[in-house]
């Protein structure tokens, strides 16, 4: 073996040892630095005689060029081995909770008025707005309710003085809309409402949407149409709906719509008092003298007016027992409602 | 309206069972509530006729009563009731009957005296809350039937949930012609004759307020017997609507109402001075009425009067000084329409809810009088004996209420309802409902009768004709309409925008009431006087918020007593704010938190939180506005916030809204843990946004210089962001601070703020010098305007 071999076999010994970057970098200098030994025998090459300095030369770099694979195919483990230590102390348990800021959520009544809005604004409804505290007329005259009227009785309502009270119903805002648009009308009314009226089943302040549409060819089927639509939809259930007759001042026909129970399917519970149906609505054909009241002329235009409770649809929505959870606040109770 | 349902098959035999019939009275608008037995369950209970009564030899209180029961031998039965007599018919339970509740009679000793039954009361049988004895049965019943059978206890009570609108199905009468209706059966009036008068007794009557009682029917009865027994049949149909049995003279009156809807009343005769006056009260007026009360009518009430003074309430209750006694010899009967406009809500004034003022309030067919007048005067001659002189009436035509006709159009029938209803379908219905229909080029003109006074438009007939034809045969129509966009300015913000912003931030949505307790209003508003309700539900929620504060903390509180330590909610809604132009009802958003500033955690110290905290989750709602640096913090106290801990949000010099820590007085003084913070917005005041508008971007890099400086610590960090906004010029492109430190190095009263500058050029690279130079022209300005010192 002459001497580059065992040179070369020396340097691929070192290489192979080095156990890091560093070690290896200096087999590298060693052998290959600008004062290493291959380095230096590249440097001896004048000396030779010309006629062996060809194939000598060519020895050397085939050596040079040998190493510095070796040295690269080293560092690259190196490198890899390197990382993979790091990598392994680097590991986390993925299982522990993220950080930062828990979202919080919002109020049932809220969601149920966000999908009833929804749903009514896919048929071309828009949502009107009116004030809580509201005079007598449009809360009742103006709906046909003069005073004394029996149905006032069934109302409860908070007063302020003789003229203004608490509206115990949305609408008022079909009066106010009314007011100030000429037909097409084609509103929900959504909000809060009052009455004085305090028990496991009413609470002195809940939320009503009332809905409006009025034009020149507005029939009572189309009323039925609408809200078997809203039920099916609100429900997410092909329900059977039925329309039966009742009575508000401010519509004529009226109806109160019932829905299959939700609970029982029908068959008869608690809920629905065993009649295997629930009561969700209100509604029926604008009266002519609510149109007299707003000078629209009754004889050219047709319209329609439904009213919910959206406590109501709340609880049979989510099985919701209890009234009064709503207005607590506890947290227990909003957190299960995102 | 409670309906026996026996009462209801003698008028009209629908053929349909309870159940049925209870399903189509709801789908016509008669909305039934329950459908309930008249009787609890028992068996094996016979009419028994007392033979023979023994003292029991030991027992004072107790008999010894030989019982005729049908059978070939009479039973011994041991009785303690005081009104046991010989001769007498009462229900026996025999010996294997099983009484309500289960209770079994059994063969048993009473003191050692055989007794093979029991002789019952109305209560022992479930027939009534309490007795005193036993229940008689018609002396000529047949001993040994059925009692079930005899009382007809079989019986189903309807309740009836009437809408206000259905007056005239206050009476069976009104319900027999729903049925009849709904049924496609027959309707037969009750017939009622006129009472031949026997004697010429009259008793005058005059109207002073025609308007609110057009007609009154009376009648003289000479010599009845107010002891006498009300017959059996009327006691149970008075029972099982729910009407105690007081005598016949009560009892009658109370019968007719339930039978055609017609309140009435009895006055003793000798007690009567002069003559009936119906007129409203006048100061002075003072009357005792049947239940003790003594009212001071207000002159908008309708009073029953004679020569001497006030009688009785109009149409609500009668008085005492006129009522009948046993001693009663004489009647005067009543028979009144009284406008519903003059009754209505008067009953309340008072405290009161009768049947007859709920009647008169809802309306009583004005044709009625004489026909109710004739039947109870029948009634009353056959069960308490007496003589009848002529019917009196007084009655105002003119101010009787007219009977409309109407027209009805078919066109108007499908435009309303979206349908046809064939024309001889249309007339059918309207007849079987008692209308008068006549043809006519273009429909029908229709009156209605006189019970029917809620009908008096075209689109209450269609109601009508709806109704009966089936609201199920209505089509369910997809709607079609001719739509168009209305403008969504994109400077308007909506409120679900600012919403979401809360809720990614970690807050609940609450929902409070609008009205509050005053102490908490005042406690957190103290210098707005809110709205109060003139008749609150209770003490606590009496007064109209001013601020969606007092809700929030209320609700805070309630979780806080439940164990969550860590607590953020937010509510908008309207605040009622009293101004001097009136009532102002604006929409707020607020917000409320306490706890520590995040939720617990590993890996992150727990913090409290403070003022920055809800600070920045503020500054995020700003933010959606398009333009946050329109805002500023002004620190200005509230009453409510801690004086040094409490800014006014502000935007082109108007109030948007209030950031703070609650002071911790009134924090201390409502029981509330840890430091909470709160902000309240004006929904206006985040309105309207900016819309984005592009700014080119630049292609050469920023630089960034961080300075330290101490400045005095009255120099807030929005002066110094804003002289340095004017001083960096338009190179400066942003501005942070990322600390503030007061301590060793730095002089006592002043503070030491870290800034970064970052500038760009869109022309060049920055080169050190200009970078340099725009940050010492920085450095001057505060310097000049701060008195700063650069820390380096």
């Amino acid at each position: 073996m002459d001497a580059l071999s065992e040179l070369i076999q020396s340097a691929q010994t070192a290489i192979a040892g080095a156990g890091d970057l560093a070690a290896l970098d200096q087999a590298r200098v060693f052998y290959l630095g600008k004062k290493g030994t291959l380095t230096e025998r590249l440097k001896e090459l004048g000396r030779l005689p010309p006629a062996q300095r060809r194939e000598a030369g060519q020895a050397i770099n085939e050596a040079k060029q040998v190493l510095e694979t070796t040295i690269a195919a080293r560092k690259a483990a190196l490198e890899a081995a390197a990382l993979n230590a790091r990598l392994a102390t680097e590991a986390i348990d993925v299982t522990l909770p993220g950080r930062g800021q828990q979202p919080g959520g919002y109020h049932p009544l809220s969601r149920t008025l966000a999908r009833i809005e929804a749903l009514f604004a896919r048929v071309g409804f828009t949502v009107a707005e009116g004030p809580e505290v509201e005079d007598d007329f449009r809360n009742f005259e103006a709906l046909n309710i003069p005073p004394h009227h029996p149905a006032r009785a069934m109302h409860d309502t908070f007063y302020f003085d003789a003229h203004t009270l608490l509206r115990t119903h949305t609408s008022p805002v079909q009066i106010r809309v009314m007011e100030r648009q000429a037909p097409p009308v084609r509103i929900i009314a959504p909000g809060r409402v009052y009455r004085c009226d305090s028990d496991l089943t009413h609470s002195p302040m809940f939320h009503q949407v009332e809905g409006l549409l009025v034009d020149e060819e507005v029939s009572f089927a189309d009323l039925k149409g609408v809200l078997d639509d809203f039920l099916r939809n609100f429900f997410e259930r092909d329900l059977a709906v039925r329309f039966r007759p009742s009575y508000f001042p401010f519509t004529e026909p009226s109806a109160e719509v019932d829905i299959q129970c939700v609970i029982c399917g029908g068959g008869g519970c608690r809920v629905c008092k065993q009649s295997g149906w629930l009561e969700v609505l209100g509604c029926g054909m604008v009266h002519p003298a609510v149109f007299e009241k707003v000078g629209i002329d009754s004889e050219r235009y047709t319209g329609y007016a439904f009213g919910m409770g959206v406590e109501r649809l709340t609880m049979l929505r989510y099985g919701v027992n209890d009234l009064r959870l709503f207005f607590d606040n506890d947290l227990r109770f909003l957190g299960q409602f995102r | 309206m409670k309906v026996s349902e026996q009462w209801l098959r003698d008028w009209v035999d629908s053929g349909l069972s309870s159940a049925e019939l209870a399903a189509r009275l709801t789908m016509v608008g008669l909305e039934v509530d329950s459908i309930e037995s008249a009787a609890p369950a028992f068996e094996q209970v016979v009419v028994g006729r007392v033979v023979s009564l023994m003292p029991h030899p030991d027992a004072d209180r107790l008999r010894v009563a030989t019982v005729d029961v049908g059978g070939a031998e009479p039973l011994q039965i041991v009785c303690g009731a005081p009104n046991v007599a010989v001769g007498m018919c009462a229900p026996t339970a025999l010996i294997g009957a099983v009484l309500p509740g289960g209770f079994k009679i059994k063969p048993s000793k009473l003191r050692g005296v055989q007794s093979q039954g029991m002789l019952c009361s109305a209560k022992e049988l479930g027939l009534a809350e309490s007795s005193d004895g036993l229940l008689p049965l018609p002396n000529d019943s047949q001993p040994g039937q059925d009692v079930r059978e005899l009382l007809g206890l079989d019986d189903a009570l309807i309740e009836i949930e009437l809408t206000p609108n259905r007056g005239d199905c206050l009476g069976m009468e009104g319900i027999a012609r729903e049925v009849a209706t709904l049924d496609r059966r027959e309707f037969r009036p009750l017939p009622v004759e006129a009472v031949k008068p026997t004697v010429d007794a009259v008793f005058p009557v005059v109207l002073r307020d025609p308007a609110d009682c057009p007609r009154y029917v009376g009648r003289v009865i000479r010599g009845v017997d107010p002891t006498a027994e009300t017959p059996l049949w009327m006691k149970e149909r008075l029972r099982r609507a729910g009407v105690r049995s007081l005598g016949p003279l009560v009892d009658v009156t109370n019968y007719v109402m339930l039978e055609l809807g017609q309140p009435m009343h009895a006055f003793d005769l000798d007690r009567l001075t002069g003559g009936i006056e119906v007129r409203r009260a006048r100061p002075g007026d003072r009357l005792e009425l049947l239940n003790g009360v003594v009212v001071e009518p207000d002159g908008e009430t309708l009073l029953i009067t004679d020569h001497a003074g006030p009688l009785a309430l109009a149409g609500i209750m009668g008085g005492e000084i006129s009522s009948c006694t046993d001693a009663t010899r004489d009647v005067f009967l009543e028979s009144a329409f009284f406008a519903p406009a003059s009754i209505a809500g008067r009953a309340r004034r008072y405290g009161l809810q009768t049947d007859s003022s709920y009647r008169f309030e809802r309306g009583v067919d004005s044709n009625l009088q004489r026909r109710a007048a004739e039947r109870a005067t029948q009634l009353l001659i056959d069960m308490a004996g007496g003589e009848p002189g002529p019917i009196i009436e007084a009655v105002s035509s003119a101010h009787l209420p007219a009977q409309p006709t109407i027209r009805l159009r078919p066109e108007r029938i499908r435009k309303l309802l979206g349908m046809q209803v064939p024309a001889d379908e249309v007339a059918n219905i309207l007849h079987r409902l008692g209308m008068t229909v006549m043809g006519h080029s273009d429909g029908w003109q229709v009156i209605p009768p006189s019970s029917r006074f809620d009908i008096t438009l075209e689109a209450d007939l269609i109601e009508e004709i709806d109704r009966i034809h089936g609201y199920h045969q209505l089509p369910s129509n997809r709607p079609l309409a001719r739509l168009a966009m209305s403008p969504q300015p994109e400077t308007q913000v909506s409120l679900d925008r600012f919403t979401a912003a809360l809720v990614q931030r970690g807050f609940q949505e609450a929902i409070t009431y609008s009205f509050v307790d005053p102490a908490l209003q005042k406690a957190l508003d103290p210098e707005r006087a809110p709205l109060p309700l003139a008749n609150p539900i209770s003490a606590d929620l009496a007064v109209m918020r001013t601020s969606l504060w007092p809700g929030l903390l209320k609700a805070l509180i309630h979780n806080q007593k439940r164990q969550q330590p860590r607590v953020r909610l937010f509510e908008h809604g309207l605040n009622f704010i009293p101004a001097a132009d009136g009532l102002r009802q604006e929409p707020y958003l607020g917000g409320m938190a306490v706890g520590f500033a995040l939720p617990e955690q590993w890996g992150l110290a727990k913090r409290s939180l403070d003022f920055f905290d809800l600070k920045a989750d503020v500054e995020a709602l700003l933010a959606l506005t398009g333009e946050p640096e329109a805002f500023t913090f002004v620190a200005a106290p509230h009453p409510a916030l801690h004086p040094g801990q409490s800014a006014r949000i502000e935007r082109a010099g108007g109030v948007v809204g209030w950031l703070g820590a609650l002071h911790p007085r009134v924090a201390r003084e409502l029981d509330v843990e840890g430091d909470v913070l709160a902000f309240e917005l004006r929904i206006v005041g985040l309105q309207p946004a900016k819309a984005p508008t592009f700014r080119d971007l630049s292609r050469f890099p920023a630089s960034r210089r961080d300075i330290a400086v101490t400045v005095d610590e009255a120099v807030t960090a929005r002066a110094i962001y804003d002289c340095i906004r004017q001083r960096g010029g338009e190179l400066l492109r942003d501005v942070r601070f990322f600390d503030v430190y007061r301590g060793k190095g730095v002089p006592e009263g002043r503070k030491s703020l870290a800034l970064g500058l970052i500038l760009q050029d869109f022309s060049r690279n920055l080169t050190d010098h200009v970078v340099e130079e725009a940050v010492s022209g920085i450095i001057a300005g505060l310097t000049e305007q701060f008195d700063a010192t650069l820390r380096v």
